[in-house]
């Protein structure tokens, strides 16, 4: 076994047995005898595992941060090794997932679709944001150990997990929804949109809730009230909509105007580089800011 | 405790229609969703939605198709109400703004599918899922609606009466994944369950990880009955080692299916001599089953679907997310080889019974959405009848819960008049390991009439229930649940038979032994998945049991269902719908008739064939 964590915790399990009195045995000592041989077969059985993947040889090496501010010997961060026999088309997700089911069950993530489509597990990966489930580990350097962390900047709630409060504020802090007061009276009628205009907003409506570019943006690390990318390119969605009208787009634009908003963005890139679902980012905050200026020209 | 008049569990298309339309009816209403609203798998659909929008086209043609694509095993009612009511919901989304794919004239565009005989599939490109779901919930934000996600919903507070029919609903009791505490939520007027797909009852599945059935086990252990469990839709194209689906676009560009001797198995062993790659779900998951299992399959569990002769340019014009979804889930360059494909578990057509306004046979208790059954898709769905059924049926469930009349619903629920019994025929016993252990059925003694009570005991009982797992130390839940995982795959799959069934539910038999000793070796209160997944994985059980029985007693082949020892449709005794219900611990079997008289006409059935 090479975690840390199952050892830690067949420890304290162990100790409170053997603090136990030694009196006549109860139900109560039956049921923790049952317990404890249980738990020495489970340690058995992750020890066969352990050993039948270092016997496969094709294994990987992951590094798992672990935190859990009330689990005692977790309470300090640390990396945990977890060795995973590996398969071709095996993604950093399903490693995770192989080690929480076979070696440790309180390694924690989230994670739902497994297809890049519900946000739920962007990680840090050998350094940078990536999602666990689109991640193929044939893609990183399998020789060294790959080091899987939570997202940066953003608070860790348990090993992986981060709180997705702050970003799920800054999203809903641009109006993120359709507006308009120009819908057809019939209740069978479409508003009408152009190829093109669909088109342009095409990408922007892609945006997945992953948080990857807000983790890697050192804007929003400074400042806490930057609307961040994603928010901004919820915006750009609606701003670059022809059906919502030139009135709410200048409302729209008044919103990204803010002090917070798109005049903080450096054109670092970094949002543009980890977004998994290939939003150009920063050319849809640059295109703003050109829009906010002609816009401002206008009222001059 | 917190209380509001109509409590939606779920946030997927289902539950976000079901809120949207209370709240819109006056209520005060609340989602409590486990996972983040935009996370939920309505996102991961495709094709599009079936709606009957364009001159030519009429709902009176959708429901006929739909009637005739379910073996006629949908209920007319319910499939009118679908048809008729897509075209308005679908606009309704481009209404609030949906990004559709657009025709040059600038309405929205439809596509051709599977069974319809007009292209009526609306689509946003190859997302339309995704645009659905987040198009809601930007109107869920908009209304304010109060939204608890991170929480799961552990159990529903309600009466115990001996009936079913007689009981009531009054909340739900929820765990706050964040913080560990157990809280109760009255629900004044009502509880939508909209909890999606069960997939994970499978070990192969296009369906998400948190797929797993929870507002139908839920609802079963109340009392409600499960419906049609047994029709499961395979998909014949996923990836082997995630299950993410590859879309049927490409079998229908002229990609070809090889087994490991090279053959193209669809025609050189007559599966399908005249549609080949094209035949029905069923049929080309049956034939690359009959490969497989015969050692023709590459390294015996997967047969290869080959594109590289369409060409790159075709590739890259029209299946170009394909060639992403097979590089980042498979690692295999679609362009350079071929993918390796397998079928998998892709849709429930069963679910929690319930009526046209959603409403099942407790008072105050709701379904809609893949959780539930109305029934609309019958012995087989059509592929873009999924989400018209979300919008159409959640927001009839939104808006009866709110109190709005919608009329006097034609299909009947619970054990009516027309409720016919049947024995089980199981090897080994079903239902609770002891019934008599006081843990059922879930709420108070005396039909308690005051739903506080009710909530309140509820809460109790789910708060000893934490604490046993989180101080047991028992076995790790996963190999509880791979066991059903894997004995379902062998032996309920898309081939049924005796045998086989007969040997899975001893299997679930064994794994319910098992989840007795079950512990939750992960201490904390904090974000607890360890805890979570050990509770999915009960409901997972008592789905994997039902789905089992239907499955053993259904002999014949209808829609996705198929039986080795009657290979045909047997509409003389099978025209009609399974039953099962929990009976507080000792699951009962039983039938109701299929409605087939539509508004001005019966749907008399035919042959099904394409
Ligand atoms: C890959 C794929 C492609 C598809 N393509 C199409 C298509 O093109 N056209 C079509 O019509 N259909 C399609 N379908 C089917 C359709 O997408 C689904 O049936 C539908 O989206 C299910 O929606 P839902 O709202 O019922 O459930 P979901 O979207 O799965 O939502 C379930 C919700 O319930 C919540 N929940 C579950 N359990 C609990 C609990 N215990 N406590 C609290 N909350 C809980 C979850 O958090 C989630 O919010 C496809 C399905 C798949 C898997
Ligand atoms: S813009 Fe891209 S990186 Fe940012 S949240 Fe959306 S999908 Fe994730
Ligand atoms: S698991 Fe859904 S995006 Fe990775």
């Amino acid at each position: 076994m090479s975690t840390d964590a199952p050892q830690t915790t067949d420890e304290t399990s162990e100790t409170s047995t053997e603090d136990a009195p030694a009196e006549a045995p109860s139900a109560g000592d039956r049921r923790r005898a049952q317990k404890q041989e249980r738990a020495a077969e489970r340690a058995r059985e992750e020890a066969e595992a352990e050993a039948a993947a270092e016997a496969a040889k094709n294994t990987v090496h992951l590094k798992v941060f672990r935190y859990d501010p009330e689990v005692e010997g977790k309470q300090e961060p640390r990396f945990d090794d977890f060795h995973v026999p590996y398969e071709k088309g095996m993604t950093v997700l399903d490693a995770l997932m192989y080690a929480r089911d076979t070696y440790d069950s309180s390694l924690t993530f989230r994670h739902s679709c497994r297809q890049a489509i519900c946000g739920s597990d962007a990680l840090f990966i050998d350094g940078s944001q990536r999602l666990g489930c689109k991640t193929q580990l044939s893609d990183l350097d399998m020789e060294t150990p790959i080091r899987v962390e939570p997202l940066p900047h953003a608070d860790v709630v348990k090993d992986l997990v981060v709180d997705m409060e702050h970003f799920y504020e800054q999203m809903e802090a641009v109006e993120p929804y359709f507006q308009t007061d120009d819908l057809p009276d019939e209740e069978l009628e479409e508003q009408r949109q152009s190829r093109e205009n669909r088109e342009k907003v095409k990408m922007s409506t892609r945006c997945i809730w992953c948080s990857a570019c807000m983790s890697s943006c050192n804007i929003a690390a400074g400042d806490n009230e930057y609307l961040g990318p994603a928010a901004i390119n919820k915006a750009y969605r609606f701003a670059m909509d022809e059906r919502e009208g030139e009135e709410m787009k200048q409302k729209r634009l008044e919103i990204l105007e803010q002090e917070h908003g798109v005049w903080r963005c450096q054109t670092q890139f970094s949002c543009t580089n980890v977004c998994p679902k290939d939003i150009p980012l920063t050319e849809h905050i640059q295109e703003l800011k050109r829009e906010a200026v002609k816009n401002n020209l206008k009222f001059w | 405790m917190h209380e509001h008049d109509v409590i939606v569990v779920g946030a997927g298309g289902a539950g976000l229609r079901a809120a949207i339309a209370a709240q819109e009816a006056g209520a005060d209403v609340a989602i409590v969703t486990k996972l983040h609203p935009v996370r939920s798998h309505t996102g991961a659909a495709e094709g599009g939605i079936n709606a009957a929008l364009r001159d030519g086209d009429d709902w009176t043609d959708h429901a006929y198709d739909t009637m005739k694509g379910s073996d006629y095993l949908g209920d007319a009612p319910a499939v009118e109400t679908l048809c008729k009511d897509s075209p308005k919901e679908t606009i309704q989304l481009e209404h609030w703004g949906m990004a559709f794919s657009r025709e040059e004239d600038g309405r929205v565009s439809q596509r051709p599918f599977g069974g319809l005989s007009f292209p009526r599939t609306t689509y946003a490109g190859a997302e339309t899922g995704h645009q659905l779901l987040h198009t809601m919930y930007e109107q869920v934000v908009k209304r304010g609606v109060t939204v608890y996600d991170e929480w799961h919903v552990m159990n529903l507070a309600v009466t115990d009466e001996e009936r079913p029919s007689d009981r009531s609903c009054h909340g739900v009791v929820a765990y706050d994944i964040k913080t560990g505490s157990v809280e109760g939520f009255r629900a004044n007027d009502g509880v939508i369950l909209a909890t999606g797909g069960l997939g994970q009852v499978f070990d192969h599945t296009t369906n998400a990880v948190a797929n797993t059935g929870d507002g139908v086990a839920m609802a079963y252990r109340a009392g409600v009955p499960m419906e049609d469990m047994e029709f499961i839709q395979f998909h014949p194209t996923t990836l082997p080692s995630t299950g993410v689906l590859i879309s049927e676009g490409v079998r229908g560009e002229g990609g070809i299916l090889y087994n490991d001797e090279s053959e193209r198995f669809m025609f050189e062993h007559g599966y399908a001599n005249n549609d080949g790659e094209l035949a029905s779900r069923d049929v080309v998951s049956r034939a690359e089953l009959t490969e497989i299992n015969e050692g023709r399959g590459i390294e015996d569990e997967y047969v290869h679907l080959d594109m590289r002769h369409l060409g790159e340019e075709r590739i890259l014009d029209r299946l170009e997310n394909i060639l992403h979804l097979a590089e980042d889930f498979e690692g295999a360059d679609g362009l350079e080889e071929p993918m390796p494909v397998k079928p998998g578990q892709h849709y429930a057509m069963g679910g929690v019974e319930t009526d046209e306004n959603g409403q099942t046979c407790i008072d105050g208790l709701y379904a809609a959405g893949e959780c539930a059954c109305v029934s609309v898709h019958g012995g087989n769905r059509l592929g873009g009848n999924a989400l018209p059924e979300l919008i159409v049926f959640g927001r009839r469930a939104g808006q009866h819960a709110a109190g709005d009349d919608l009329g006097e619903p034609q299909i009947t629920t619970g054990k009516s008049d027309d409720y016919e019994p049947a024995e089980i025929d199981s090897p080994v016993p079903i239902g609770a390991v002891d019934p008599d252990d006081g843990t059922e059925p879930a709420a108070a003694d005396g039909g308690a009439a005051d739903g506080d009570a009710v909530l309140d005991t509820a809460v109790e009982a789910e708060r000893e229930r934490v604490e046993e797992l989180l101080d047991s130390e028992g076995i790790n839940h996963a190999e509880v649940r791979s066991e059903v995982q894997e004995t379902m795959t062998a032996n309920v799959n898309v081939f049924r038979e005796e045998e086989g069934l007969k040997q899975a539910l001893a299997d679930i038999r064994d794994a319910r032994e098992r989840y007795q000793d079950v512990g939750v070796s992960d201490p904390s209160r904090t974000f607890n998945t360890d805890l979570i997944h050990t509770m999915e994985t009960r409901n997972i059980l008592d789905i994997a049991e039902a789905l089992t029985v239907g499955a053993l007693a259904r002999n014949e082949f209808r829609g996705a269902h198929w039986r080795k020892e009657n290979q045909i449709r047997d509409d003389e005794n099978w025209l009609k719908h399974t039953l099962i219900t929990w009976n507080d611990g000792q699951p009962e079997l039983g039938y109701k008739p299929v409605i087939l008289e539509g508004e001005d006409k019966t749907y008399e059935p035919k042959v099904r064939s394409y």
